[in-house]
């Protein structure tokens, strides 16, 4: 007998990407987020929604134990983030890339070092053919010497998704990766994230986008999760 | 000449990839180096101290023989008498071990040096010597000298070498001092460079972030400012030993009327100590580096 959770009916026992059981989380000025309860399972495809403020960034954050919550439990790849140690946290990232809604390069190294950094900070190397590969797949392989600075919100946010999925991590986690785009290129970015799904990848994008979502539910199953009143509840799905 | 040490060095030492990542952090590179530099100078003379005190002390205790010295003159027939009086007093006193009269012979190899080979011993008058030697217990000097006013007028004692026993206790505890400044330069090296590091920490907050948010680990990072500023200290330090060297040869020669302090130099291996002290900065710089890397990473992210 299985159970339904966010996304998918699944079969008990099967392992999700990310859990929230009952997670709270307050930054000091009472609860943001209260009582959420939901699971990640692998291949699905989610949108987060909410007005700005909401809480979207820190229920990513949670998700990648940048935060631990305030009350209930965290599991990432059925692991307890409490019981996580400091390196415990830095090999699951290595297997949740992010784009966050800043991008957060490091600003004196090259396009394609920052790319590289996950590889790098893990001590892995890759082929030089390889990396032009994955500059090419997001439209980046003119740019590789190009400084973090000096390259356009859309460059950036392509290179930021490069940079998440270089490890080949099973989960993405996107802030508002079409926060400051043009339609345009929201779309192509929006492919790429969709390309990865289709791939296997479990992907959460964080957006107040609704056309973006309309445009992604004509390609993939997304399902549609809503933070309102500080809880997290699975949108219907007539967006 | 750092310059070139560092150079050598980076070819020992490959770089880290952590290196490239984290980007140099100004100001607190010279300020470890400078630091490394000077306690390093300053050790060396602190070192050359303590040697140099040790030696003294050491030379000092060796020269306290427990050995004293009675001089007797008196008239030509009372000497015998006297004599058999003092060895008397001597025989019954606590803490002597020995005494025996010098023959003519053995006291004129002790004048010799003054009077010339063709002293005629037989013809001036000169005060027989007794040597004593104490039991290590210690005698009263004070009460010796008084039986000895009373039973042999002529006799005179000469405890010369005593006067060097606080010198020697002197020269044991400035070696101790010594070695304390040394270690207190190690410990005010290891705050300076652990105040320099958590400085160049905190201004490479931002990167630190971004680094742990795509999966660094604490050691990857901390292996770039650990490495770092051992290398900045090794080089600031290996400078500072260099110039606190010239300084000590520089310093006048040992000379036996300067005594102690024209004698503040190194000796035969003891030339090699300034050198150990580098690889210690470094060590003290990689240990204070980690311990405040490790600690300020966990308080950053
Ligand atoms: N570090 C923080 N300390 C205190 N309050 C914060 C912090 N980060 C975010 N907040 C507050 O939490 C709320 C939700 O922020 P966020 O998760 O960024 O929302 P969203 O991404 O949906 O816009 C906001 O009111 C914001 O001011
Ligand atoms: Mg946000």
């Amino acid at each position: 007998m299985g159970e339904y959770r966010a996304g998918n009916w699944v079969g008990a026992g099967r392992p999700f990407m990310i859990s929230f059981d009952n997670v709270a989380y307050n930054y000091g000025g009472g609860e943001l987020l209260s009582d959420m309860t939901l699971r990640l399972a692998p291949g699905s495809f989610h949108f987060l929604t909410g007005p700005s403020g909401a809480g979207k960034t820190t229920f990513l954050k949670l998700s990648y134990a940048e935060l631990l919550p305030t009350a209930g439990h965290v599991t990432l790849f059925d692991r307890d983030v409490h019981g996580l140690t400091r390196d415990d946290v830095a090999m699951t990232r290595r297997r949740i890339g992010v784009v966050h809604q800043d991008c957060q390069f490091l600003d004196h190294l090259s396009l394609t070092a920052n790319v590289a950094l996950p590889l790098t900070v893990a001590g892995r190397h890759t082929g030089e053919g390889d990396l032009a590969d994955l500059l090419a797949w997001v439209g980046l392989d003119k740019l590789s010497a190009a400084l973090p600075p000096s390259l356009s919100s859309g460059e950036r946010q392509r290179a930021a998704l490069a940079r998440a999925i270089i490890m080949g991590p099973d989960v993405i986690l996107a802030d508002e990766p079409t926060g400051n785009l043009d339609w345009e290129m929201s779309l192509r970015l929006l492919t790429l994230l969709v390309e990865l799904n289709k791939m296997g990848k479990t992907v959460l994008v964080a957006t107040h986008d609704l056309n973006l979502i309309r445009q992604a539910k004509s390609q993939v199953p997304a399902r549609v999760l809503r933070i309102a009143k500080r809880r997290v509840q699975l949108s219907g799905a007539d967006l | 000449m750092k310059a070139v040490l560092a150079s050598v060095l980076a070819r020992l030492v490959p770089a880290e990839p952590a290196d490239a990542v984290v980007p140099p952090s100004g100001h607190t590179a010279w300020l470890t180096s400078f630091t490394a530099g000077a306690m390093t100078f300053l050790a060396v003379f602190a070192l050359a101290l303590s040697l140099a005190s040790g030696c003294l002390a050491d030379r000092w205790s060796a020269a306290l023989e427990r050995t004293a010295t009675v001089r007797l003159s008196a008239p030509e027939d009372q000497i015998e008498l006297q004599l058999t009086a003092v060895l008397g007093v001597l025989a019954t006193t606590p803490g002597i071990e020995s005494a025996r009269a010098l023959t003519d012979e053995e006291s004129r190899a002790l004048l010799e040096p003054w009077f010339g080979p063709d002293l005629p011993v037989e013809t001036v008058p000169l005060p027989r010597l007794i040597e004593v030697v104490e039991d290590g217990s210690g005698y009263d000097g004070t009460g010796l000298r008084q039986r000895l006013a009373a039973e042999a007028p002529g006799a005179v004692l000469d405890d010369h070498t005593r006067w060097r026993e606080p010198m020697a206790e002197a020269a044991a505890r400035l070696r101790l001092l010594g070695l304390l400044s040394i270690g207190l330069i190690g410990a005010a090296m290891a705050a300076m460079i652990t105040l320099a590091a958590n400085a160049s920490l905190a201004a490479t907050a931002q990167v630190i972030k971004v680094l742990r948010l795509v999966g660094a680990r604490d050691a990857y990072i901390a292996r770039a400012f650990v490495r770092r500023f051992t290398l900045r200290a090794l080089t600031g330090s290996a400078a500072g030993a260099i110039a606190g060297l010239v300084g000590v040869i520089l310093l006048p020669a040992a000379q036996p009327a300067g005594g102690f302090l024209t004698g503040l130099g190194f000796q035969g291996a003891g030339w090699l100590w300034p050198f150990v002290l580098p690889p210690l900065a470094a060590l003290v710089a990689f240990v204070a580096t980690r311990a405040a890397a490790l600690r300020t990473l966990r308080e950053l992210t």
